[in-house]
């Protein structure tokens, strides 16, 4: 049990000094930390396999023809042509207010009505997705097809440019992990040092009770029972302020339509690991109270 | 062997052959050491400080395991004993302390109390011992008082009370009077004796000659530079208020 039961009469033979001792702080900021690090990487690992997905099989064709005219009629024909193509799932040709939308974010007019931009000689793109399979077949026969309906235009597969940024997002979300371990580390630590300090402290009491009779057993399932209340309060308290953090954090989000950072979410799943992550925290520090006092109480006749 | 009780070996409570104790690297403080003590039976242990009594009295409360010789309780080896099975001996014998070591957060009844609570019996089981043990030691007013607001001399009847609650076949104490006026400390002796009489072995540890003086059929053992100092053996038989 993670909590002993212990008959109300023996709890006594401790100091009832809750959350008194650094003990239930230091184990809160740790919880919070902990779960702030849990849900970075848990999202940014999401995104990661989002933008995996997305990029994988996808490419898009960049037709630069300098004749407005040819270039619509370029891209019109490679769409309707790669559309009929057995390894293709999707060819999207993208719109003109939309290319002009996406520029006006970066060049300062947001609704793309700027007469400058319009001005712009922009290329024509068709957005190309593959099937699933053998992704290097197809995009060979995707080049040989942009060839012969638009000399020139460039194949430009999702995989080169994003790709790098994906696996910058996969390596966060292992750092992410990593912080995680070390935190899990440090709280099982802290739980060491208190279960050792509290057998320093208590020593008088804990060696009386050896000389009754008491058994090593009887006496870790007193200071386990303490040391699991404390470290349940630090975590219940850091789980609250890392719960409302990330619900903050997840609401501001929710405003970002960026394609990629809409990318990154929680997901049910991790909500789940999120909420189970303090109670695996409360068993891991029972369980290493508890084998440290046993441990230190064989020490002592 | 020193047999400090009037039957020899068979049927003895503790035997103690040849043992010595040593700290660390360091001399033995305790060196064969070898006596009997008979059930029912009541022993002063006495020597000059540092004589080596009160390491000697751990051996036998089962705080300390000695470094050689043989040391059997209640007919059981105790120095090749597996560490689990030592709190069972532990609830056979009560422990009092010169220093009382009573838990300073509990009252005097839960004080009391916690050796029965330790050993599983109920709380219905457990409340009228520990009323007469407070009412044996005159401290039924005082039940719930802490034992930082008693007295030094409440404080060692709370301390002897919790050391026979469990009735123990054997009852050791450490300087028991050692912080307490002379007239506490005839009472302290009155209740050993009464103890003694309802059948628990009782060793004391004292300096006191006059307290040794008091109780009939006592024996004495008497302990110089952690050896038994019993050369000739005129201390061993006669009862301790002839010496």
């Amino acid at each position: 049990m993670i909590i002993p039961r212990v008959p109300v009469q023996h709890r006594r033979l401790l100091p009832d000094r809750r959350l008194s001792g650094p003990t239930p702080w230091v184990i809160a900021i740790l919880m919070m930390l902990t779960l702030l690090a849990a849900g970075a990487g848990v999202g940014l690992a999401r995104a990661a396999n989002n933008i995996g997905d997305a990029i994988a099989g996808r490419v898009t064709v960049q037709i630069v023809t300098a004749n407005p005219v040819t270039r619509a009629e370029q891209a019109a024909a490679l769409r309707r042509q790669a559309q009929a193509q057995p390894y293709v799932r999707a060819a999207r040709q993208v719109g003109q207010d939309e290319l002009l939308a996406t520029l006006g974010q970066w060049l300062g007019s947001a609704g793309g009505d700027d007469p400058v931009l319009r001005s712009l000689p922009l290329p024509a793109l068709v957005d190309v997705d593959f099937v699933g399979g053998n992704r290097a077949g197809q995009l060979s026969q995707l080049r040989t097809l942009v060839a012969e309906v638009a000399p020139g235009a460039r194949v430009i597969p999702h995989a080169e440019w994003l790709g790098p940024v994906a696996r910058l997002i996969r390596s966060l979300a292992w750092v992410a992990a990593g912080l995680v371990l070390l935190m899990t580390l440090a709280s099982g630590a802290v739980v060491i040092m208190t279960a050792r300090a509290a057998l320093g402290t208590h020593y008088a009491t804990i060696e009386m009770l050896h000389l009754i009779g008491a058994t090593d057993r009887q006496i870790t399932r007193l200071f386990q029972r303490r040391i699991a209340i404390d470290t349940a309060y630090g975590i219940a308290l850091g789980t609250v302020v890392a719960a409302a953090i990330i619900l903050l954090i997840g609401w501001q989000w929710s405003g970002v339509t960026s394609g990629l950072a809409a990318t990154a979410s929680l997901g049910p799943m991790g909500w789940v690991l999120l909420l189970a992550l303090p109670l695996l925290a409360i068993a891991l520090a029972a369980l290493t109270a508890r084998l440290t006092l046993l441990s230190a109480l064989k020490k002592i006749l | 062997m020193t047999d400090a009780g009037p039957g020899r070996g068979g049927g003895a409570m503790v035997e103690f052959d040849r043992v010595g104790l040593r700290y660390g690297p360091d001399a033995e403080v305790l060196a064969d050491i070898s006596f009997n003590l008979q059930p029912g039976s009541f022993y002063f242990l006495t020597g000059p400080s540092g004589a080596g009594k009160t390491s000697l009295l751990k051996m036998l409360y089962l705080a300390q395991r000695p470094s050689r010789g043989l040391v059997r309780l209640f007919g059981e080896d105790l120095v090749h004993m597996p560490r689990h099975r030592l709190p069972g001996f532990r609830r056979r014998i009560g422990v009092v302390f010169q220093d009382f070591r009573l838990i300073p957060h509990l009252s005097a009844r839960d004080n009391i109390a916690l050796p029965l609570r330790i050993a599983g019996v109920s709380e219905a089981d457990l409340s009228g011992p520990v009323g007469e043990m407070l009412s044996w030691i005159g401290l039924d007013e005082r039940a719930h008082a802490f034992p930082p607001t008693l007295s030094g001399g409440e404080q060692q009847r709370v301390a002897i009370a919790r050391a026979v609650i469990a009735r123990p076949q054997l009852l050791v104490a450490d300087e028991p009077t050692g912080n307490v006026d002379p007239e506490m400390a005839m009472r302290l002796l009155g209740l050993f004796e009464a103890l003694n009489r309802l059948g628990t072995t009782v060793v004391v540890a004292t300096h006191d000659i006059h307290l040794i003086s008091r109780i009939d059929n006592a024996q004495m053992m008497r302990l110089e530079k952690g050896r038994l100092a019993d050369p000739t053996g005129a201390l061993r038989y006669p009862p301790a208020n002839k010496i």
